[in-house]
């Protein structure tokens, strides 16, 4: 049985991967897989020549990577429709099984912009009610397209193009689930080519990977990159002096300065969700310890104190408290402690150690990096405290950090003798690789919402 | 940092003196063996001969030479400068304790020398908690070295974590190479 799932996963991999995607390497892992189906139609170009723009290869692949949606192969599709008035017959859509259709064109406005208009339509209830539903309200008869579920005009710059492929993708993604789509959001990581003058790289890219730009080049490591709550600035961790010492850099400016240089470590940094205070792991007094900066008046506030390791604090969204990882009780495990009564609980049971603890935005879970048996993966339990799941399979995993619609979680994990990102869908049932060229692709940081 | 390459030059200045008169010492003993053998055969004539060339040494000259072996022994040592450790642990192999000893009976008559220790992980683990381990492999080095008499205004520790790995691998063997501390002058 498992054979099976995954001898249709890999020709699931080979269509998909050849309509829309080549970089992109697709492993669906266990259980049934969950996406939805859904017709993504290539948009129409009014002009002569060729299109400019393939703004459906971007948004299918937007969608196929969210996990959550299927777009079927342009092979099947029973028409090429580019308004909802071309559709002629609904049930044919309906018998794909699709849960909507996306459809639009593309016009030339003036030089260098387009006009871009876009439909997405349910084909059940457009079944129903034919494209025209009619009910009696107060004065009589009214008649609506409800079928339509969202439907937009906007003129768009060339270089903007890709982005608004991606807003494409938000406003079908929001539509269909009811929640917001991260289609827009960046990433920041590290990139290590260890031949290079300067090995260590700062970068920012897509969430995609699309468009990476260098934001610091060091002879020297780079570390731990932490998104302000405004998503316009990284703290990070840099190794430039010969030792560690946080930076805060401006990624539109590139403009950068030191935070903090403390005798020993300086790591970990993390942005509190209002953005006024820094945590971070000092251990200039000895042991690693958790401290909290207030960044108008660079005031440090010790948050634990303990003769063994404690590290990596992460904010929960109310800004309240931090969850940590803290070699207290022997093996290393995530613990919580409340700002302003200091108590601390420990907060993971599973396996032999737990670290790398992150809240999601939504403050019901915790994802983290779990150890059982010499194997790291990344997993998910409720929070404070309940069912727990491991949601990968490959290895050494680490650096989770979460989407901030809390749909997706992105990682680094080993592939091929080389670090790599990937993505795992909160539920553990999508997983995709990011391609990467030569080197090691390591501590990924999901921005805000931007 | 001058003084630091200064110091390293030195070092390796010394060590390819005192390699190059090894050699020349045992070289100068075989042609005189052979010179006296010669001479005795040709002459056919047995006669005494004192152990100048091998006489009893003082008591003062023993312990100079045993002073003098004991610093060419530890300039060799101090060539180590890698100690290796198992995994998530932290403490100093008794294999490392000789070159230990070695760096700290450097760093004792050297009083203005400095000496950084550099913590390393395998890649196990987050890199956070790494950097934790590192620095605590580079704590107990300190700690060792303190214990033999090292001022600790003389050490330094910064840890890389997994940051930092001479073999880039992931296998037991590169991870065994690269759990390690690094003394650097």
């Amino acid at each position: 049985m498992k054979r099976l799932i995954l001898g249709m996963a890999l020709v699931l991999c080979s269509i998909l991967s050849g309509q829309a995607n080549a970089g992109l390497e697709i492993v669906i892992t266990e259980g049934t897989d969950s996406a939805r189906p859904i017709a993504v139609v290539p948009f129409k170009w009014l002009g002569s020549g060729t299109a400019p723009y393939n703004f459906t290869d971007v948004v299918s692949s937007d969608l196929i990577r969210s996990g959550r949606f299927k777009p079927v192969a342009l092979g099947q599709l029973p028409s090429r429709p580019s308004t909802d008035a071309e559709i002629e017959n609904y049930t044919a859509w309906a018998r794909l099984g699709v849960e909507a259709v996306l459809v639009g064109t593309v016009a030339e406005f003036a030089a260098g912009r387009y006009e871009v208009s876009y439909q997405l339509i349910d084909p059940l209830r457009g079944q129903i009610t034919g494209g025209l539903s009619e009910y009696i309200q107060d004065e009589g008869l009214v008649s609506e397209q409800d079928h339509i579920l969202d439907g937009r005009t906007s003129v768009v710059l060339e270089s903007q193009f890709r982005q608004y492929a991606h807003r494409i993708s938000d406003v079908v993604y929001e539509a269909l689930t009811g929640e917001r789509g991260a289609f827009l959001t960046r990433i920041a990581y590290v990139f290590v080519e260890p031949d290079a003058r300067l090995p260590y790289q700062l970068m920012v890219s897509d969430y995609d990977g699309e468009n990476a730009r260098v934001l610091l080049r060091s002879p020297e490591p780079l570390m731990s990159p932490s998104w302000s709550p405004d998503g316009s600035k990284l703290a990070y961790v840099s190794f430039e002096n010969q030792t560690a010492e946080i930076f805060i850099q401006d990624i539109y400016t590139t403009e950068r300065e030191k935070l903090t240089s403390f005798p020993r470590i300086n790591g970990s940094p993390a942005w509190s969700p209002d953005g006024t205070k820094m945590a971070m792991v000092l251990s200039k007094d000895g042991a690693p310890n958790i401290y909290v900066m207030d960044l108008a008046s660079r005031n440090l506030k010790q948050v634990t104190d303990h003769w063994r390791i404690d590290t990596e604090p992460k904010w929960t969204p109310d800004g309240k408290s931090l969850v940590f990882t803290s070699e207290r009780g022997g093996l290393p495990q995530v613990y919580r402690v409340d700002l302003d009564s200091a108590r601390i609980r420990r907060t993971t049971f599973n396996g032999n150690s737990n670290l790398g603890g992150v809240v999601t935005p939504d403050g019901k879970g915790l994802v983290m990096v779990n150890r059982d048996g010499g194997f790291y993966h990344i997993a998910r339990q409720d929070f404070p405290s309940g069912n727990f799941q491991q949601l990968t399979q490959t290895t050494l995993d680490e650096s989770p950090s979460v989407a901030p619609n809390g749909s997706m979680i992105i990682y680094s994990t080993m592939h091929n003798n080389q670090q790599v990102l990937a993505l795992v869908s909160m539920d553990g049932r999508f997983q995709a690789r990011l391609p990467s060229k030569a080197g090691d692709v390591k501590a990924p940081a999901w921005s805000p919402f931007l | 940092m001058q003084i630091s390459k200064l110091i390293k030059a030195s070092v390796m200045a010394l060590s390819v003196i005192t390699l190059a008169a090894c050699s020349s010492t045992s070289d100068d003993a075989t042609t005189s063996t052979s010179s006296t053998s010669q001479t005795t055969q040709g002459s056919g004539v047995a006669g005494v001969e004192t152990g100048a060339a091998n006489r009893i040494l003082t008591p003062a000259e023993e312990r100079a030479q045993e002073r003098e072996q004991q610093q060419q022994r530890y300039a060799d040592l101090r060539k180590e400068n890698v100690l290796y450790f198992a995994f998530d642990d932290a403490s100093v192999r008794a294999e490392f304790a000789e070159i230990l000893a070695a760096h700290a009976d450097y760093l004792m008559r050297n009083p203005t020398a400095t000496l950084v220790i550099e913590g390393h992980t395998d890649e196990r683990g987050t890199p956070e908690y790494n950097i934790a381990l590192g620095e605590r492999r580079a704590k107990s080095v300190v700690d060792y070295m303190q214990s033999l008499g090292v001022n600790i205004r003389q050490m330094n520790m910064v840890s890389y974590g997994e940051e930092k790995p001479v073999v880039r691998q992931s296998n037991e063997r590169a991870w065994s190479q690269n759990r390690r501390a690094v003394l650097v002058y």
